[in-house]
């Protein structure tokens, strides 16, 4: 073996009574690429944070090339050659890559000097590992992907001989996650030493060397990539078996229950950022969206939930026909019988300091059955809470208890079981399964896929391809706020969704796939 | 669980409670350095505030529009608006009720006159709230702004009004001239003596029990009806509100009208039941004063209450104190007061940290 580039020697770390953290050891072999998985809330996170420095571990040691090191700080992590790139990039929107990538390093009091400096520097890095980025353009004008790049050429720029990626191809579409791959390999031929957190088990096997899984702050296995499997992995994240597959009753689609002609829906600035979409749902099926975030997916749901007001075109849905100068808001199209899982449950599918049953009726507040007279009807709105907690197996079952305490999963829980509780005609969901643990992602299916098979009609939109793979009957694609392609669930595979995602599918091949 | 029930043990109770205690440290050392007696201090401070029955009676009376002045404050804040107009919006209250009492009064009889009066200062305050309440919905004016804006506005309006219009001809002061007989709420005293008991004569009046009323009225409103939690929803999350299909834009003009009329009763304190005229400046302080109330009141209800008697009894055992010792000045009494603002205001989370920890660790040793 060779020798450990970065070695933990057990690290504990705890906040109030969680261990978020427990008695951690790792060895990264110097110039291997290492993978660490874990659901939410294992304590990948917190362990990235306490090598970058921005905590302090209770207790345990910190190694960097043999060297035992304390890290009090950021600055501290990037003298000794350490560089993270964040799940949510750390860039300045408004500055050119040149600038972001000066920023902390100046140089001295004037700019030009160091830019002249940085200038040489970067051409030198671009050349070495193939990272081509436009320096003089603002970031917030360039393509994820490439500041993406510019995260990683920073950290480069500081010396970093150990690169932390969290999470990397959360905003990825496949291509771009490969042309990422592509270059982590060459960093890695020059001996860099990379560490890569993520849950996605699929990049784990194409590109790690070596595999860390982690489970409620511990560490519970080590492997090497070539000899472990995707389920031997899922089942050590979870720590049971998981089940792959849905129960998907083969039928076919009634009639057409939502259908949307010439959508568009413009920004404060005018920019279409839904762009002339049509669209059907029927009774019966999946209709899923797939695009890389901020593709219009989201400002196509919230129209269609009533939530943002659409400049043209319109909504057709339970015998109402809704235009621009018939706007409605999100309570009509409720009781039209539309019920809506949002995107983010944090921001807008819970109060979160409101109780857990208090939660459960966001939306519905002003039902019958969950008003007396004047006052709401508290016990009412209990039981029923009480009942869907044990059918939907949320966890606490402790009505009284915060929204903020539950886990991710759990809350996905309150939002769904209120949803789908709500009896609807049509589901609008957005993705059902960001940070829920493995475990209530299979179950949080299943549920969306009873709902189409007693008949409902769902459009799911997630940017996760794996979901809008097992799920949906048809899928659309969207890009840049236009739908670029439509593939049914026989056609449909990774590659020609990717090239959808990117809009780099000529319509007319197209046509020669799908035949 | 346990670590929130220990939370909201901490934040309720423990708190509070410490920062009190941390005010009158620093108010005992202010007295040690000007060569005051603190204890002495104390002493007077209670037995002015509780000792006997008239001293009470000013408590209760100042406790009455503090109460008023923090509900006010509260219902805004859980709409996550901060209203900063209380002041204004009881002085305008004060021209609808002389309006009612000064109009009406030689017509009506007093079981009319009366609610017409209350009533009246609930819609002049709502109404005086309610255009910083619109300019902040549909215009996206910044309501701290506009209301303290209009604490000017309405303090200017009014003394133009006394000036021009109310004040006597001849008279030469800025009041008007006395409310009919009709127009009077019950004292205190009068009211007890229906159950046959004496209370000793105070400006404590039955305005008291509008204010108990109120607060059971605004808890049942806020955590018990669904346009409470619609309120609650939206200043807590705004965005899942839209989500909800609730209009942020109503709730924002529902909760300033709501808060605009409960400062509003402050004018049926002080010119029903106390001065039965229409008299300059009678809101003085009370609404800036309903900010700190509903601050320390952690914005429930019951602790408004609390909060409003405390400074009742700084009000009255502060001015007893000013009396009994010359080198007190109403001046040390408003330092006071600012250190209990300061400290369970802007302080308020100061010692939250140090004592979640030690907490934790109790709880986890225990």
């Amino acid at each position: 073996m060779t020798a450990c580039a970065l070695e933990l020697i057990g690290i504990s770390k705890r906040f109030g009574l969680v261990k978020a953290n427990q008695d951690i050891s790792l060895c990264v072999p110097s110039g291997t690429i290492h993978g660490i998985i874990g659901e939410n809330g294992a304590g990948k996170s917190t362990l990235m944070s306490i090598i970058y420095g921005f905590y302090q571990a209770d207790s345990g040691e910190i190694r960097i090339q043999g060297q035992t090191v304390k890290i009090h700080d950021s600055k501290q992590a990037i003298a000794l050659g350490i560089g993270m790139v964040h799940q949510h990039f750390m860039l300045v929107d408004e500055f050119t890559a040149l600038e972001n990538i000066m920023l902390g390093a100046e140089g001295g009091a004037l700019l030009h000097e160091g830019e002249q400096r940085v200038r040489q520097r970067l051409a030198e890095l671009s050349r070495l590992y193939g990272l081509e980025v436009p320096l003089d353009i603002p970031v917030n004008q360039l393509a994820v992907g490439v500041q993406q790049r510019i995260e990683i050429l920073k950290t480069l720029y500081r010396e970093a001989r150990i690169l932390i990626l969290d999470e990397p191809t959360g905003v990825l579409t496949p291509q771009e996650a490969d042309d990422l791959f592509k270059i982590l390999r060459t960093l890695k031929a020059d001996g860099v030493t990379i560490l890569l957190i993520t849950h996605k088990l699929r990049e784990i096997m194409a590109i790690t060397d070596q595999v860390s899984v982690m489970r409620q702050g511990q560490m519970v296995a080590h492997r090497e990539t070539a000899a472990t499997s995707m389920p031997e992995l899922a089942e050590l994240m979870v720590g049971r078996k998981i089940r792959q597959s849905v129960d998907r009753h083969e039928q076919t689609a009634g009639q057409v229950l939502l259908n949307v002609r010439d959508l568009t829906v413009r920004d404060k600035q005018g920019i279409p950022r839904v762009n002339q979409v049509s669209l059907q749902v029927a009774a019966g099926e999946i209709v899923g969206i797939a695009g890389v975030s901020g593709n219009g997916q989201s400002e196509l749901l919230q129209a269609l939930a009533g939530i943002l007001p659409f400049n043209e075109g319109e909504i057709n849905f339970a015998g109402q026909k809704l235009t621009p100068q018939q706007p409605v808001n999100a309570a009509r199209m409720r009781e039209l019988g539309l019920a809506h899982v949002p995107e983010d449950r944090h921001r807008m599918g819970l109060v979160l300091p409101f109780a857990a049953y208090q939660s459960s009726i966001l939306g519905y507040q002003r039902v019958g059955k969950y008003n007396h007279g004047l006052t709401l009807n508290d016990p009412a709105i209990r039981t029923e809470y009480t009942d869907r907690a044990e059918q939907f197996d949320i966890r606490p079952r402790d009505p009284f208890l915060g929204s903020n305490n539950f886990s991710g999963g759990n809350q996905q829980k309150i939002v769904l079981a209120r949803e789908i509780g709500a009896d609807p005609q049509l589901l609008l969901v957005g993705q059902p399964t960001r940070g829920v643990d493995i475990g209530a992602i299979e179950f949080i299916h299943q549920h969306i896929m009873d709902m189409r098979n007693e008949g409902k009609g769902i459009l799911l939109v997630s940017v996760e391809l794996d979901e809008i793979m097992t799920l949906s009957d048809r899928i659309l694609v969207m890009c840049g706020g236009v739908i670029t392609g439509e593939v049914s669930r026989e056609q449909a595979n990774e590659q020609i969704l990717g090239l959808l995602m990117a809009n780099a599918l000529d319509p007319n091949n197209q046509q020669g796939h799908s035949a | 669980m346990k670590a929130a029930t220990l939370n909201k043990f901490l934040s309720v109770f423990l708190l509070p409670l410490l920062n009190i205690l941390t005010a009158f440290i620093f108010t005992t050392i202010l007295f040690l350095v000007i060569g005051i007696d603190p204890w002495e201090a104390a002493k007077i401070l209670v037995q002015g505030a509780f000792g006997y029955e008239e001293g009470i009676g000013y408590t209760l009376y100042y406790t009455t529009n503090f109460i008023f002045t923090g509900l006010a404050v509260a219902i805004a804040f859980h709409a996550g608006l901060f209203n900063i107009g209380g002041e204004g919006q009881a002085y305008i209250a004060g021209l609808g009720v002389s309006l009612v009492a000064l109009g009406l009064g030689s017509f009506l009889p007093p079981w009319l006159l009366l609610p017409l009066a209350i009533l009246a200062a609930a819609a002049f305050g709502a109404a005086w709230a309610a255009i910083p309440a619109y300019l902040q919905a549909y215009r996206g004016s910044h309501i701290v702004i506009t209301t303290i804006m209009f604490n000017f506005l309405a303090a200017s309006l009014m003394v133009y009004l006394l000036v021009n219009l109310f004040s006597e001809p001849g008279q030469g002061m800025p009041a008007s001239r006395a409310f009919p007989e009709t127009a009077s709420l019950w004292t205190w005293q009068e009211f007890m003596a229906a159950f046959g008991i004496e209370f000793a004569a105070s400006p404590l009046n039955i305005s008291l029990i509008l204010a108990l009323v109120c607060c059971v009225a605004v808890w049942v409103f806020l955590w018990k009806t669904r346009w409470g939690y619609e309120l609650r929803t939206v200043g807590a999350n705004p965005e899942a509100a839209i989500y909800a299909g609730i209009n942020p834009k109503r709730i924002v003009m529902l909760a300033m009208l709501l808060s605009g009329a409960l400062a509003g009763f402050v004018a049926v304190n002080e010119l029903l039941g106390v001065q039965h005229r229409l008299v300059l400046g009678f809101n003085t302080g009370y609404g800036f004063a309903g900010i700190a109330v509903a601050l320390m009141g952690r914005n429930h209800p019951i602790g408004v209450m609390l909060a409003a008697l405390l400074f009742g009894a700084l009000y009255q055992g502060g001015a007893e104190l000013a009396f009994e010792i010359p080198s007190v000045t109403r001046d040390v009494v408003v330092v006071i007061q600012g250190l209990i603002i300061l400290f369970s205001g802007a302080l308020e989370f100061m010692y939250r940290a140090p004592l979640q920890r030690w907490l934790l660790r109790f709880a986890r040793e225990a």
